[in-house]
Parts: structure tokens; C-alpha cells; sequence
């Protein structure tokens, strides 16, 4: 029982942790421009 | 070409109502880049405009082609100017508050998404799914279910507010639609699961709900992304009545005003490459005129002083001062306008296909599980299990699927003929265009390349090509640029004196070069549409005419082979329009048709029950097309039939007509049948569901498997054809 509920608290913090985490990449704009970051990583300078 | 094109037809507009200002006194200003592909474009486009002094911040969105450039004190044409130099096409784009709005609306649905999505896994987790068969304790279920339930609950309210606002609007407006169903059985869900959780109960729903909300938001999100790039296309697109015109005042000054401003009487200044505002007539001396976008007549015309003009055309020849006779209002643009609106209300009248299916569904399952209800309560069942089946009903039969069929196939198919230079402006014109019985065609422009081409280089002396171009090269009226594109890159002749409705020259004494009509090179023949003369060498004649497109006729057969009704109207004269029908196959036509006609014609065929797609690229195209079931306009329309079509091609083909039609009509087969599965698999659980057998892992099983049913038939579209 002991095990089950610290499984149950880790499972509950690591999804938690990706849905913050996804909410941030949201809110700091990072799928605003897909094919932009995948071009702008060609360019020498930037 | 297309670009520069755009540029002799840009009329002047007023740029700083796009302008965003901020506290800092640095200037906002976006404008949409067409053509950027690769990290080349970025890198020229943001280090170009970067140059501008002035301007502190570029930045290029690939995703978008929107480039964001924050100045101080630059004038937004420069940085427009910049970015056609740089070779791409340039709109400003509105700065208007809605595209925040937009914006936020796809970030929130995204935040939905994941929000869903989460819980979805989790609460899945601990759900009797996971342990069915397996011997659990009681108190360890208790626990399972609540935890359940505190994710559950929360998450399912969060993100199925765009369900619930969107059925609160339906229910006020008293209309169906799929959203009513949908926030039901998730609210029932949720609540018959916290009943049974709370009196030990055997299941709960808690699964159910949140799965419901995250796969039927997936559907949401895809036709958000579909609507999202719709509204882009519009947005770009610039008013004509917002054009700016320079006016002679009583006192002698020249000022600027808008066109709206414009009273019968007053004395216009019209340069080289202007669209005329307003009806009037020519007050100083002759000019010529490219009434190509409003007749379909593509050589220049000559106007003398005090010929009347009509508003749209564009002025090739000379500057001139227009004294006009018609306020906007009351001019050949505006009356198109007018049109434009009233056929695009006929058109919203449209019902899309998912709420036709809404309109059949919704009272099927209410009455389905009203139904199980009172059957429960009639054999003898308490009241708690009576709901609790007929809850059930309502769970196992919400249109999980049916919310993912529509989006899914056009989600699918647009980005398909995306990719074959179609751009769909919205998902129902897919919808619409697969309905079509007739196809009408505009001439010029659309069937042609509505531009002069040479047509008898092959039988010209040789070099003479070579030196025409020399002097041709120096002018911007459409017959010279048409020598100059035949002939190619090359060197331009010093010193070309170009005379108003005669032609162009060159040097001096015996070797003087002449280039232009016949009466200016001396020639007698009439057949030619541009002369060429060297010194006292007899003159030499071009023919110069418009150019079918190449695709034109296997697109009018391929067309036929449908069984669809092919047609031309074309304000262009009988010859030409008899000649362009005989090439590329057209049996019925019309010549000679006003703008106005041309709506009367789509008006009467609507009439006669009959769906017409509608092709063209002019002014005079605009309220037709606005008037046909559905349109289409290549990417050189101008920008009046960009906004009235519903769909517009890149490049100079004509072909994804055809392909643009079969997709159309294998989405609308796909959808019809993604609707057949998904009724057909949540209706066979329908009697397991009121008989009261349906536990949480058929009603997950069910919801799960008829969606990926539904996006894996989908996908089929984007296989190309077997055949």
C-alpha cells in the first residue's frame, strides 16, 4: 500500500511537471513558428 | 512576374492606418511575405529590412510569412519597397484587434489540449480498466476512484469550456448543434460518476469524460488551425476604397485625399501606373489606358481628352488629369462591391455538412436515451439505476467521432492541395466545390495569361529580336515588356525618348531605331500590333497576342470527362472570345458581357437549382464569382477576386482545377462514410448501453476505437490515386 501511494504521488508529480512544462513552452511562444525554428538553426549568425 | 505586376497595380493606399504605435514611440508594422520557404529567406529578408536605417527589430515568421518590423520614423512603403527588392511579394497586414484575438483563441485551445491530454493518461491509469479480472480491496478502489475524480473533474471542466460555451450559445440562440450533446455527457458523466464513487458503486466515468473532451478537442484544434489559415488569406488583402488620390484645389495646390472624398467636378492627378478611383473623363490630353481587369481586352486603348473613363482601369500612357464625373460611391468599383457583398451573404447561407449530421443526431440520441429511461422505470428499476442506464445511452452515443469526421478529412485534404499550389481559404468550399454541375470560365487572365505575347519570333530576321528588345527594355508599357520578356535578359538602349500614343526612339540622324504603331514606324499593314524601324529600312512587325495557357485545354477536357458543364463569359470581343473557345474546347460562350451580366447570369443559373464553380481573375470577375456556389482565382487575380473566391492557386497553372475537384469529392465520400462508421459503431452500442451492460471499458473501447476509425480513413486522402 506503502509503495502504491509513492507510486501514485511520482506518477502524479512527473505528469504535472510535463503539463507546466508544455504550458510554458506555450506561453513563451515556442510553437508559434515550427518551420521557422527548423530553417533558423541553418543560420551561422544568431 | 506576378510581383511585378502587383507593383505597376498597387493603387496609393494610406500605410499608417497599419501602423501600431507604442508608448515608446517605436512603431509596429507587419507585413505578409509570400514566397519565403528556407532559412536563405530569413536570413536575406531580416538582414534587408534590418538595413533600413530606422528600423531596430525584423523578424521573419516561416509558419506565417509574417515578418514583424519594429521602427522609429521609417515609412512603412520603404520597408515594403525593401522587401520587393528583395524579390517577394509584400502586403501590409491589418493591424486590427481581432488578430489578437484569434491568436488567443488558438492558445487556449492548445492549453485545452494538453490540460486534457494529461489527465486523459492519468486518470486512465487508475481505472477498472487497468485491473479488470485482477482482485483489488475495496478501500483500494474507494481510493482509485477518488483520485480519479480529483483529476478528472477539474480537468474536464477547464477544458471543455469551448464545448460548453459553444452549446450555451445554441441553447440561447434555440438551435442544435453538436456541442449540446457533447457538454451533457460530459457534465452527466462526471456527476454519475461522483454519485457512484460517493454510494460504492461499481464504476465510474470519470475516464470517459476527459477522453471525451481530449479527443473530440483534437477534432476542435484541427478545424481552429483550418479557419486560422483561412482568415490569413483574407487578411492581407487591401480595400480599394481606402486608396489615396491627389486633387487640384480651386487655389491651384495639389493635396491628398482619399478617394471617399472625391466629388463629381473635381480634377484628378492620375501618373503612369495609377488605377483610376472614380467614373470621369480625360481633361488634358490623350493617354492609354489597360482596361485588361475590367474588359478582358488586353491591348492598351487610346483615350483622347474628354473621352469618359470607367474606375478600375489602369493608366499605361501618359500622367493625365481626370475631371470626375461619379463620386465612389457611384463608380464601376463600388457597384462591384455592392455585388460582391450580396452574393457573399447568399453563400453564408450555406449549412455545412457536420451540422446538417448535428441536426439528424442530436434528437436521435436525446430521445434514444429518453427512451431507456422510461423503458427502465416501466420494467420496474429504481430511479437511480433508470438514470444511471440512460446516462449510459447518452455517453456511449456522444458523436466522438462525428467531431473528429469533418475536420479530420479536410485537415487532410487542404494541406494535400497545398501542396499542388491550391490554397483553400475555408473548410466548407471543399464542400462546396464537390457539389458543382457546371464550371464557368473567365477568358483573359484565367484561361489565358491576360498579358501580350510575342507570337511570331520564330519568322523574324534575325537579331531583330535583339535590337527591338534594346529599346523595349526601357519602357514599362505592356507591348514593350512583352519584347523585352521574349527577348530576355540583355543590354537596354541609351536614350530612349518614349512619345505618348506613338511609340519609342532612339538615336539620331540616319540610324535613328523606332519601336511602336504603325503610323510611328511608317509601316501600311495593319496585322501587326507593333512596328520596328531602322533607319530607312522597311519596317518590321511583331505579332503580339495573348497567350493561351498551355494547361487550358486538357483542364477543359478533363473537366468534361466529369461530366461537368464547361462555359466562357468574357467581356472581350466575339473574335477573340470564338478563337480562345475553339482552342481549348469550349462549346458555349459569351462575348461581350458586362460585369454586370456576368452576375446575372450566375444569378439566373442559381435560379435553375444548378452549382456553379466560377474561374476568374478580374474586376469585372468579382461579384460572379461572389454569386457562384463556389470560385476560384489563380494567383495573379487581382485583389478584389482574391477576396470574393474561395480558393486561389500559386503559380501560372490551371491544372489543380481538375485535382482540386476529385479531392473535393473523395473528402465528401470520406466524410459521408467517417459519418456511417462513427453512427454505426456507437449505435451497435446502444442496446448493450440501455440494457445496462455498457461498463467504462467498453464505453473508453468504443470512443477510442471508432476516432482512430475515423482519422485513419481520413489519412487515405492523402495517399495519391491508385489508378
Amino acid at each position: 500500500m506503502n509503495g502504491m501511494a509513492l507510486i501514485i504521488a511520482s506518477a502524479l508529480l512527473v505528469g504535472l511537471g510535463a503539463l507546466s512544462l508544455l504550458l510554458w513552452a506555450l506561453r513563451s511562444r515556442q510553437y508559434e513558428d515550427l518551420d521557422g525554428a527548423a530553417a533558423r538553426i541553418l543560420l551561422d549568425d544568431d | 512576374m506576378g510581383a511585378l505586376n502587383l507593383s505597376l497595380h498597387q493603387p496609393n493606399i494610406d500605410l499608417s492606418r497599419y501602423m501600431r504605435r507604442a508608448a515608446d514611440g517605436s512603431c509596429g508594422f507587419e507585413v505578409s511575405v509570400k514566397g519565403a520557404r528556407c532559412a536563405n529567406c530569413i536570413a536575406k529578408i531580416e538582414k534587408g529590412v534590418g538595413a533600413i536605417p530606422g528600423v531596430e527589430a525584423a523578424r521573419l515568421n516561416l509558419s506565417t510569412g509574417k515578418l514583424s518590423v519594429v521602427s522609429r520614423g521609417v515609412a512603412p512603403e520603404k520597408i515594403l519597397q525593401r522587401v520587393r527588392d528583395i524579390g517577394y511579394e509584400a502586403q501590409p497586414f491589418e493591424a486590427a484587434e481581432s488578430l489578437n484575438a484569434d491568436e488567443a483563441e488558438g492558445q487556449f485551445l492548445l492549453r485545452c489540449l494538453a490540460v486534457s491530454g494529461f489527465a486523459t493518461v492519468f486518470v486512465m491509469g487508475l481505472t477498472d480498466g487497468i485491473w479488470y479480472g485482477t482482485d483489488i480491496s475495496d478501500a483500494t478502489r474507494q481510493l482509485f476512484f477518488w483520485l480519479a475524480g480529483a483529476v478528472a473533474v477539474p480537468a474536464s471542466l477547464y477544458a471543455g469550456q469551448p464545448f460548453f460555451r459553444s452549446a450555451w450559445r445554441g441553447v440561447a440562440a434555440r438551435s442544435t448543434n453538436m456541442d449540446i450533446p457533447i457538454s451533457l455527457a460530459v457534465l452527466l458523466a462526471l456527476g454519475l460518476s461522483i454519485y457512484q464513487a460517493g454510494s460504492h458503486g461499481p464504476h465510474t466515468y470519470f475516464d470517459a469524460a476527459v477522453m471525451l473532451v481530449f479527443l473530440l478537442l483534437i477534432g476542435r484544434y484541427l478545424d481552429f488551425r483550418l479557419r486560422d489559415r483561412a482568415r490569413g488569406a483574407a487578411r492581407h488583402l487591401l480595400t480599394l476604397q481606402s486608396v489615396l488620390v491627389r486633387r487640384r484645389a480651386p487655389s491651384g495646390d495639389i493635396e491628398t485625399v482619399t478617394a471617399r472624398e472625391v466629388a463629381p467636378g473635381d480634377l484628378l492627378l492620375i501618373a503612369t501606373g495609377d488605377r483610376i478611383p472614380v467614373n470621369g473623363v480625360v481633361e488634358d490630353h490623350a493617354t492609354e489606358l489597360d482596361l485588361s481587369l475590367v474588359t478582358g481586352e488586353i491591348m492598351p486603348q487610346a483615350v483622347g481628352a474628354g473621352a469618359p473613363i470607367q474606375a478600375g482601369t489602369i493608366v499605361t500612357g501618359r500622367a493625365m488629369m481626370l475631371r470626375a464625373t461619379a463620386a465612389v460611391e457611384n463608380s464601376l468599383v463600388a457597384d462591384l462591391a455592392r455585388l460582391l457583398e450580396a452574393g457573399q451573404q447568399t453563400r453564408s447561407a450555406y449549412v455545412r455538412l457536420a451540422d446538417r449530421a448535428a441536426a439528424l443526431y442530436v434528437p436521435l440520441v436525446f430521445s434514444l436515451s429518453l427512451l431507456a429511461l422510461l423503458a427502465w422505470l416501466i420494467a420496474g428499476a429504481t430511479l437511480a439505476q433508470a438514470v444511471t442506464n440512460a446516462i449510459a445511452v447518452l455517453i456511449i452515443t456522444c458523436p466522438c467521432a462525428l467531431g473528429l469526421a469533418v475536420p479530420a478529412v479536410q485537415i487532410v485534404a487542404t494541406e494535400r492541395l497545398f501542396k499542388r499550389g491550391v490554397f483553400v481559404k475555408s473548410g466548407d468550399a471543399l464542400e462546396r466545390l464537390a457539389e458543382i454541375d457546371t464550371v464557368i470560365f473567365d477568358k483573359t487572365g484565367t484561361l489565358t495569361a491576360g498579358m501580350p505575347v510575342l507570337h511570331n519570333a520564330q519568322s523574324l530576321p534575325s537579331g531583330i529580336l535583339e535590337r527591338a528588345a534594346r529599346i523595349a527594355r526601357a519602357s514599362r508599357h505592356p507591348l514593350a515588356r512583352a519584347i523585352a520578356l521574349a527577348a530576355g535578359d540583355g543590354p537596354a538602349a541609351p536614350d530612349v525618348r518614349e512619345v505618348a500614343g506613338a511609340g519609342l526612339e532612339t538615336g539620331s540622324g540616319d540610324d535613328i531605331e523606332r519601336l511602336g504603331s504603325a503610323a510611328w514606324c511608317g509601316a501600311l499593314e495593319r496585322d501587326y500590333q507593333l512596328w520596328y524601324r531602322r533607319g530607312a529600312h522597311p519596317p518590321i512587325g511583331f505579332r503580339l497576342q495573348d497567350a493561351i495557357r498551355p494547361d487550358s485545354s486538357a483542364l477543359v477536357q478533363s473537366l468534361s470527362r466529369y461530366g461537368l458543364k464547361v462555359e466562357m463569359l468574357s467581356g472581350d470581343n466575339a473574335a477573340n472570345v470564338r478563337a480562345v473557345a475553339e482552342e481549348v474546347g469550349i462549346a458555349s460562350w459569351f462575348a461581350g458581357v458586362t460585369p454586370q451580366q456576368k452576375a446575372a447570369r450566375l444569378q439566373s443559373l442559381r435560379e435553375q437549382g444548378r452549382h456553379v464553380l466560377m474561374v476568374g481573375d478580374g474586376i469585372n470577375d468579382a461579384a460572379a464569382m461572389a454569386l457562384a456556389h463556389v470560385s476560384i482565382a489563380p494567383g495573379t487575380a487581382t485583389d478584389i477576386s482574391q477576396r470574393a473566391s474561395d480558393m486561389v492557386l500559386r503559380g501560372n497553372e490551371l491544372s489543380p482545377i481538375a485535382e482540386a475537384f476529385d479531392v473535393a469529392r473523395r473528402a465528401r465520400r470520406l466524410v459521408l462514410m467517417n459519418f456511417a462508421l462513427a453512427a454505426v459503431y456507437n449505435l451497435t452500442a446502444i442496446p448493450m448501453a440501455a440494457m445496462g451492460y455498457v461498463t467504462p471499458l467498453i464505453a473508453a473501447a468504443t470512443m477510442a476505437g471508432s476516432s482512430l476509425l475515423v482519422i485513419a480513413n481520413a489519412l487515405r486522402l492523402a495517399a495519391p490515386r491508385s489508378s
